[in-house]
């Protein structure tokens, strides 16, 4: 006994670490394998809001909704979308901080074990979620997708505040959590639209996504994206706003269309 | 199982503060606590939860409530019941004396203008949670959710204008599912749900933000589930507009004179029907609504038709205007405005 003392005394003050008394550290799995959400599948945008401003181009100089700048409202007021095909920048309203706004379907797979692909049929994009460490340097090329870095966020354990009288009765420990959502931050973006009538995004916009699964009982899947898209150079505060969408059972809905700089 | 035994559950799983730990001694008793005293004083804390209380001021960067047309139905999924029940309806008609306080349902708390104030209910008995409720405002119910695994009342039970909704911790979202509410508009006017109607919410938060997601199924006047998101954040300077005593008053002298009037249109007959078309060129079938205008390729249907209308002109957002220069001051400056 007097030596278990001594152990539980070691262990208490910290000279034994928690890996020791687990045994030899676990290899911690990839984020493929342990995603605590399945978001892989093809995805519908649902336009139930901001229609006006999503379904159709609108017209030059409506900046309603958006907490924009002086300085925003001087480049969204010269937005001319012939100029934009001029330069080949037809994309400008497809970047990151915009794209999943846009109506379309997305294709979601694992490109590798640490890389979520997120592919849009609207204007044949690319988004690559990669989780770890993503480093940028000053010479890296800025892109309409920038560079995103992803990590899964797990929900705490239940406690019993949650508990219903049923499961206190059952004496049964707290439940083990389900579900988790995605935390994706995107940097390193070419300047963009946030809406197709010129408002404007600049290449320093940050933008954080938390994507969160619905699955109802009766098989449907929703999809919210919230995301906050920072730019002070744009924005007198941060855009948020939650796309939103529901899963397809498969890809024959699938339209691949190029960017439009007018449509 | 009592709170004692609700307690020891805790312990059990997660762990015990180390300041409650004794000293080392010698004893053969105090040895065994001590083991396990040291092997729960290393187990991480795990008593983080959801939170949700407190108010959450809507961030509104969305037309979820904020439609200026009165026939502005574009993206809602309604079913030909429910686009007639839309555009049969008058805004008079909630001047009506039996209508002034009628409360708009469940719904309103993503389309409305005010903050989500949520409030922790405990059980008195055992101080656990019991239910979440969000305050009411001037004019929607409050919604309480049960989250002691009641089931919902026969669809015979009386419908309060909260309804009844009863919720569930998945992770960390809480999903609310509410049932029970009576017949209103759910898009300030520009469409309805009837009694029948089920509202399914999603409440994430993260950090400082919660986002809700609303389902709502009807089969009275939708035709799919009407799904919206609102996101809010947490301020500790809410703007509230709480819910108090309704008195009617006389709005409209008409309908106090002609108390058989109920203000509607008839069929067809809606005077802003083409405002939304004139406005922005968008089809006047797209405006109506209906499920397939919230679904992408509905673009391809309207692109032919749709022709950009001249650059805006008046209520077309933007920055707020700059501030007028500060005024002169020392002796050269004129003298100082009136008040």
């Amino acid at each position: 006994m007097r030596r278990a003392a001594i152990a539980a005394l070691l262990i208490a003050s910290g000279f034994v670490s928690l890996d020791a008394q687990r045994g030899a550290p676990q290899p911690p799995r990839p984020p493929k394998a342990s995603a605590p959400i399945d978001l892989t599948g093809y995805w519908v945008s649902i336009v139930t809001q901001d229609w006006r401003w999503r379904m159709v181009t609108p017209r030059k100089g409506d900046y309603q909704g958006i907490q924009m700048t002086p300085e925003a409202a001087r480049v969204a007021d010269a937005w001319d979308p012939a100029k934009d095909e001029a330069a080949g920048e037809q994309c400008k309203s497809y970047g990151a901080a915009a794209l999943m706004s846009v109506p379309g379907r997305l294709h979601i797979t694992w490109q590798d074990d640490t890389s979520l692909k997120i592919e849009t049929d609207a204007g044949t994009q690319t988004r690559l979620l990669k989780f770890g460490n993503v480093p940028t340097t000053a010479d890296t090329p800025r892109t309409w997708q920038g560079a995103s870095q992803a990590q899964w966020l797990m929900p705490r354990p239940n406690v019993p505040l949650q508990l219903r009288p049923a499961d206190r009765a059952a004496d049964t420990p707290p439940p083990n959590p389900a579900g988790g959502s995605l935390q994706v931050v995107t940097r390193n973006l070419r300047a963009g639209y946030l809406r197709k009538n010129g408002v404007p995004y600049s290449e320093n916009a940050v933008m954080t996504e938390y994507w969160d699964l619905y699955k109802r009982p009766n098989g449907e899947e929703w999809l919210t994206i919230t995301t906050q898209v920072d730019d002070p150079q744009y924005l007198r505060g941060a855009r948020l706003t939650a796309p939103l969408f529901k899963k397809e059972p498969n890809g024959s809905k699938w339209d691949p269309t190029p960017c439009s700089a007018r449509w | 199982m009592g709170s004692d035994a609700v307690l020891s559950a805790v312990v059990k799983e997660h762990g015990m503060p180390k300041a409650q730990c004794p000293r080392p001694n010698v004893g053969r008793r105090v040895a065994l606590v001590m083991i396990v005293c040291a092997l729960f004083a290393v187990t991480p804390p795990a008593f983080a939860q959801v939170d949700l209380t407190g108010t959450w001021q809507r961030v509104g960067q969305n037309d979820n409530g904020n439609a200026r047309e009165p026939v502005d139905l574009l993206g809602m999924p309604l079913s030909a019941d429910g686009r007639a029940k839309a555009l049969s309806y008058d805004i008079a008609a909630l001047s009506a004396t039996e209508r002034q306080c009628q409360m708009y349902p469940p719904f309103y708390a993503l389309v409305g203008p005010f903050p989500l104030q949520f409030v922790m209910v405990p059980d008195p008995v055992t101080q656990k949670l019991l239910a979440w409720k969000i305050l009411g405002w001037g004019d929607r119910d409050e919604t309480m959710i049960w989250m002691d695994g009641r089931p919902h009342p026969s669809k015979y039970a009386p419908h309060p204008h909260g309804g009844f909704t009863t919720g569930t911790w998945e992770g960390d979202t809480l999903t609310a599912v509410t049932t029970h509410a009576k017949l209103g508009d759910i898009k300030r006017h520009r469409g309805f749900s009837s009694d029948r109607a089920t509202l399914i919410y999603r409440f994430n938060r993260h950090g400082d933000i919660l986002t809700v997601t609303g389902i709502l199924e009807d089969p009275v006047y939708l035709a799919e589930p009407y799904v919206l998101t609102e996101n809010f954040r947490l301020t500790t300077n809410p703007n509230n507009f709480p819910l108090t005593a309704c008195e009617p008053i006389e709005e409209l002298p008409s309908l106090h004179e002609n108390p058989a009037l109920v203000p509607h249109y008839l069929p067809g007959k809606h005077p802003a029907m083409n405002e939304v078309t004139q406005r922005y060129n968008i089809p006047l079938e797209a405006v109506l609504g209906g499920p397939e205008t919230m679904y992408p390729e509905y673009r391809k249907k309207i692109k032919d038709n749709y022709v950009m209308p001249p650059p805006c002109k008046e209520s077309c957002g933007g920055p707020p205007p700059a501030a007028p220069p500060p005024a002169p001051t020392g002796r050269g400056a004129g003298p100082a405005p009136r008040p």
